[in-house]
C-alpha cells in the first residue's frame, strides 16, 4: 500500500494487508497524533488495509498560539 | 469498530469516552460538547454577537462552523500576520469558507497597518516569533471587537492546547499564569471584551476529525515560526501519555478547573488601566503591544537612515492583496 505521510512530506510503501494500527506501529507514529484517511474517510486503528490502498496520515498537532 | 450509537462502522474512536462514532454520530457528539461548554461555562448565548478568532486552521474553521450550525451570531475575525506564503494560503483557506457559506469576516492586516510583519516584530524585541504572534493576536482581537461592538471573542483552543500550557505552567510553577488560565476570560474592564474558549472540551484529534468530516478545507502545514515550539514538546509529551493512559489529558486539564485553578485564583491583581498611546486596556502605562510595535518601528528608521533597505514584506503574503476589512 503507498502511505502518504503529511507531515513528514514523503511517501512510503508498505507491502501486504495489515491493520491501520500496525501501519502505524510500523512508521513509529503515535496514533493519538494522527488521523487516517483512505479517499475521504477517516479510519480507525482496526480497519485492515488492502496492498493496493492508499492511506494518509495527517497530523492533527498544532503548535505556537492557536 | 462500531459506532456506539447505530452499531454502523465508526469512523472515528474516542478512546478518553471509551467510544466510537459513524461520522454522523461523531459530529452529534461533537455538538453536544461545543453546546455543553457554552452552557455549562455560560459563555455566551444566541443574542450575543461572537467574533470567531480565524486562522484557516482545523480549529478555528471548526469552532466557526459548529457555532454557525448551532445557530450563534459568528463572525469570522482574520488576522494577515504577514508570514510569506503561509498567511496567503490560511488567508485563502478562511475567505473560502466564509464565502463558500455566506459569513461575514473582518480583516485586520498587520503589514498593512503597522508596515512590517510579527517576524519584524519579533525580532526587534527580541522575542521569539510566537511570543510576538500571540501579543499582536490577543491585541487585535480585542481591538477589533471593541470597535465592532461585538462582546465576546472566541478562540479554537482545544482541549490538547489548554492541556499543553497547563503542563507548561506547571513544570515552571508559574502560578500567576495558572490563575489567569480558564475556558472564560470575563470582561474586567470596559474596552475589554469577554474571551472564551469553546473546544475546551474537544481534543485535538477530535477538531481535526470534525473538520474533515465537515469537508471543512483547513491549512494543515504549520506555521513555519513554531517549529521548535515548547507547545509542540509538551503536546508530545502528552500525547506519549495518553496513548498508554487514555484520558490523561482530559484529567489534567479538567482536573486542574475543578480543583487547582481554585487555589491560585486570586493571585492576578493586576489592575487595569488605559495605554497613553492607543487607549487600550492595559497594566503598564503604555501596554506591550504599542511598546513593541513603536520599538519595532523605531529600529527600522534607523536601518534605514543607515542606508539597509527596508524588506519587502508589506503584504507578506507572497504580494497577494489581502481583502478589505
Amino acid at each position: 500500500m503507498k502511505v502518504v505521510i503529511r507531515h513528514q512530506r514523503r511517501e512510503v510503501e508498505v507491502s501486504g494487508r495489515r491493520r491501520v494500527r500496525d501501519v502505524l506501529v510500523e512508521l513509529g507514529v503515535n496514533p493519538e497524533s494522527v488521523l487516517v484517511i483512505r479517499g475521504s474517510q477517516l479510519l480507525t486503528h482496526d480497519v485492515h488495509v488492502a496492498d493496493d490502498d492508499t492511506i494518509e496520515i495527517r497530523p492533527v498537532v498544532s503548535g505556537g498560539t492557536p | 469498530m462500531r459506532c456506539q450509537r447505530c452499531r454502523g462502522d465508526a469512523s472515528v474512536e474516542v478512546r478518553r469516552h471509551h467510544a466510537a462514532f459513524c461520522d454522523a454520530h461523531f459530529i452529534e457528539f461533537f455538538d453536544r460538547q461545543v453546546e455543553r461548554a457554552i452552557e455549562d461555562e455560560r459563555m455566551f448565548t444566541r443574542d450575543d454577537r461572537v467574533l470567531v478568532a480565524v486562522s484557516g486552521g482545523k480549529d478555528s474553521l471548526a469552532l466557526w462552523d459548529v457555532l454557525r450550525r448551532l445557530g450563534y451570531a459568528a463572525t469570522g475575525l482574520y488576522i494577515n500576520l504577514g508570514i510569506g506564503e503561509y498567511s496567503a494560503e490560511s488567508y485563502r483557506k478562511t475567505a473560502a469558507y466564509a464565502g463558500a457559506h455566506g459569513v461575514e469576516l473582518l480583516v485586520a492586516d498587520i503589514p498593512h497597518d503597522y508596515g512590517m510583519n510579527v517576524e519584524e516584530f519579533a525580532r526587534a524585541t527580541r522575542r521569539v516569533s510566537c511570543s510576538a504572534c500571540g501579543l499582536s493576536k490577543r491585541y487585535l482581537f480585542n481591538r477589533v471587537a471593541v470597535d465592532h461592538g461585538f462582546t465576546v471573542v472566541a478562540t479554537g483552543h482545544n482541549l490538547d492546547d489548554e492541556a499543553a500550557v497547563l503542563f507548561g505552567n506547571l513544570l515552571h510553577w508559574q502560578t500567576e499564569y495558572m490563575a489567569r488560565q480558564a475556558p472564560v476570560l470575563p470582561s474586567t474592564h470596559p474596552k475589554l471584551v469577554r474571551k472564551v474558549k469553546p473546544l475546551y472540551r474537544i481534543a485535538e484529534r477530535e477538531a481535526a476529525a470534525y473538520a474533515i468530516i465537515r469537508g471543512i478545507d483547513y491549512i494543515v502545514d504549520e506555521c513555519p515560526n513554531s517549529v521548535g515550539a515548547k507547545s509542540l514538546l509538551y503536546k508530545e509529551a502528552l500525547n506519549l501519555v495518553e496513548k498508554a493512559a487514555p484520558g490523561t489529558k482530559q484529567s489534567l486539564y479538567w482536573g486542574f478547573l475543578e480543583r487547582g485553578r481554585p487555589l491560585v485564583t486570586g493571585q492576578d491583581t493586576a489592575t487595569l488601566r488605559d495605554c497613553a498611546h492607543c487607549g487600550q486596556p492595559t497594566t503598564t502605562e503604555v501596554c506591550a503591544f504599542c511598546r513593541m510595535t513603536e520599538r519595532a518601528a523605531q529600529q527600522m528608521r534607523v536601518r534605514r537612515e543607515a542606508g539597509h533597505a527596508a524588506p519587502d514584506q508589506r503584504g507578506g503574503a507572497a504580494g497577494e492583496a489581502i481583502a478589505t476589512r
